[in-house]
């Protein structure tokens, strides 16, 4: 076990890398998954369209998305930027659903006493909806974030270094130890992710803490 | 004020939720739109605040049409209190009373100052204020949504079924809590219910509604009982009617009865002395009344569990219908009838009550002041006839349902053979 203290500093970086990889899709996907979430809660006749079509995103294979992104977008290949579009579309393809669904968990009564209270629309979004759909989009968000931390590894194939360039380099050289290093590397990734997410879903959700009336 | 003038609302798929709906609602007055299910009162409540927009006609409020007014300011203008209270779940209870002043563009310090006023006002501790709504029983949410309502001071509110969602014990807690807060605030409220007794207890005035969205019948709760229009009004009113309408008569000073009284703990023997008819009247040290004993069953001194319980009181200068309650639910026959401290001051039977019932007229039929069934009388009459209208449809005995709930000083007479 000699191979992981003297990588040790390779590693770190690498982590630091799949880390950018994962992570800054996640914000950009909930960014623009809002709006879309929205607008299929919204217009009911967009709904399925929406949710079926970014869903079907999901179903392109990761290796074929990030090798057909640099000729749709004109990219260099070896752009990492093409492995944070793409982890943009699953974000994406993620939580649509989650953001509709967790916007129609806002009971109606709240709705309709904010709009009689005097709310305009985009106003009650920000201030009634969205932090009342927090605990649903948060579950949406800990599952997007473990699937991108997963999927990011694939990028070592199209030459974007992380954690994943460490199982490519155990199986060319048929040695085990950089391929537990590199699985242990996400798992743990994976943990922080979701702990930072149910970090920060806590402190947006005090209501949800409380308890319930002695009665 | 506020207009209904020939207001329709058609529902794409064809159904008539509100039909050639006319009606005011006079400023500083609990109006009561009362019907059963699919009968439009909602719809036509939530057509004031333009959450629905009316097919044809118009409402006005103060002279001004609704529809040329931007509908977010004039919702800000309007409380509104629904059932369930509708309260933001993430928002603190200080929060969420602070709602409609944060909208305003208040300072935080003057709307939190506003919000714990009102907490106070609709009778909740200071401590609830950090609190969720989760954390209240529903009583306590449906006050804090009163609250919620009138932290702006608007001059027009509306509720929709406020009180149907809480135990009926809770619900009349409310009730009265409700008229003593607009006995000092006086807005122009309109309220919307399917519960009779509900539109009778609180109602200035009361507009009866058919399916179909038909205003069957427009007038004063006394007025309404004593007088229904057709069948279908005579049905929701309700079969015990005669007996509600005593609800809306103020008792006048009834000659009443001196009753002995014994406190907890007298002894069969004491009891027996004091006894007028079998029954004795037992009262705790400060002579409010306790309940009714028989002495002669008695084996032992007086205790708690022993007493009957079943006679209501009835509190002097209150209803008629408190009264005849008392005389009527009294085991001995004899109904209690006591002070605004609770304190006895003799007692009263039923023939004398109805008696005095007998001796009232009811209130007179005036054809100008109920609009004919479906509410289409033309414009230029319902404005001639508005003034004429208040002073018709003032209830006979004005203020006698207050007095119930708020005890008035000056009817609270003692009459000469009760007791000091």
């Amino acid at each position: 076990m000699t191979w992981l203290p003297d990588h040790l500093g390779e590693v770190l970086s690498l982590t630091v890398r799949h880390t950018y990889l994962a992570g800054v899709p996640l914000i950009l996907g909930l960014l623009i998954a809002l709006p879309l979430g929205w607008l299929a809660r919204r217009y009911r006749g967009l709904y399925p369209i929406l949710i079926i079509g970014t869903g079907l995103l999901y179903t392109i294979p990761s290796l074929a998305l990030f090798i057909m992104l640099p000729l749709l977008l004109g990219t260099k290949i070896l752009d990492p930027a093409n492995v944070v579009i793409a982890m943009t579309i699953y974000t994406i393809a993620l939580l649509v659903r989650t953001v509709a669904d967790g916007l129609g968990s806002v009971p109606d009564a709240v709705n309709q006493s904010a709009t009689a209270m005097g709310y305009r629309r985009g106003r009650r979004f920000l201030s009634v909806e969205l932090p009342l759909a927090v605990p649903v989009i948060s579950a949406g968000l800990r599952v997007a974030a473990v699937s991108n931390v997963s999927i990011v590894s694939v990028a070592t194939l199209i030459g974007v270094q992380q954690l994943g360039s460490l199982f490519t380099d155990g199986f060319n050289r048929a040695f085990m130890e950089p391929i537990i290093v590199g699985v242990v590397a996400c798992v743990l990734l994976a943990l922080v992710f979701d702990g930072v997410i149910l970090g920060a879903t806590r402190l947006a959700t005090p209501w949800q803490r409380a308890g319930k009336a002695p009665s | 004020m506020i207009r209904f003038e020939a207001v329709s609302k058609h529902f794409p798929d064809g159904t008539k939720a509100v039909d050639g709906l006319t009606f005011r609602a006079p400023t500083g007055q609990i109006t009561v739109l009362v019907g059963p299910s699919g009968c439009g009162k909602t719809t036509s409540l939530r057509m004031i605040n333009r959450m629905i927009q009316p097919t044809s006609g118009r409402i006005l409020i103060d002279g001004r049409d609704t529809s040329t007014m931007d509908e977010t300011e004039l919702r800000r203008g309007i409380g509104y209190v629904i059932q369930h209270a509708g309260l933001f779940p993430h928002r603190t209870i200080v929060a969420n009373i602070a709602t409609v002043p944060i909208l305003l563009g208040w300072n935080k310090r003057k709307a939190r100052a506003r919000a714990f006023e009102l907490l106070e006002r609709v009778g909740l501790p200071a401590s609830f204020a950090k609190r969720y709504p989760a954390q209240l029983s529903g009583g306590e949410q449906q006050r804090v949504g009163v609250a919620r309502a009138l932290a702006a001071d608007p001059p027009v509110m509306l509720m929709d079924e406020p009180f149907s969602a809480v135990d009926p014990v809770v619900r009349e807690q409310l009730q009265d809590e409700f008229l003593r807060l607009q006995g000092d605030l006086g807005k122009t409220i309109v309220f919307v219910t399917h519960d009779i007794d509900e539109a009778i207890k609180l109602g200035d005035q009361v507009a009866v509604l058919r399916t179909g969205g038909h205003l069957a019948q427009l007038a004063d709760p006394a007025y309404l009982l004593a007088h229904p229009v057709d069948d279908f009004v005579a049905d929701f009113v309700g079969k015990d009617r005669g007996y509600r309408a005593l609800s809306f008569q103020a008792s006048p000073h009834f000659a009443l009865a001196q009753e002995r009284t014994v406190p907890l703990g007298a002894t069969p023997a004491q009891a027996a002395g004091a006894a007028r008819g079998g029954w004795i009247l037992v009262v705790d040290e400060g002579r409010r009344p306790l309940g009714w004993i028989e002495p002669d069953r008695l084996t032992g001194p007086i205790q708690p569990e022993m007493l009957a319980r079943g006679g209501t009181v009835a509190t002097v200068g209150g209803p008629l219908r408190n009264v005849l309650d008392a005389a009527l639910s009294s085991p001995s026959r004899r109904g209690v009838v006591v002070d605004d401290q609770g304190v006895v001051l003799g007692t009263l039977r039923a023939h004398e009550v109805l008696a005095e019932i007998e001796d009232r007229a009811r209130p007179e039929l005036q054809d100008e002041a109920v609009p004919p069934a479906g509410g289409d009388r033309p414009d230029e009459e319902s404005q001639q006839g508005e003034e004429s209208q208040q002073g018709q449809s003032g209830r006979p005995n004005g203020g006698a349902r207050r007095v119930d709930s708020a005890g008035s000083a000056d009817s609270a007479q003692p009459s000469e053979e009760s007791p000091a």
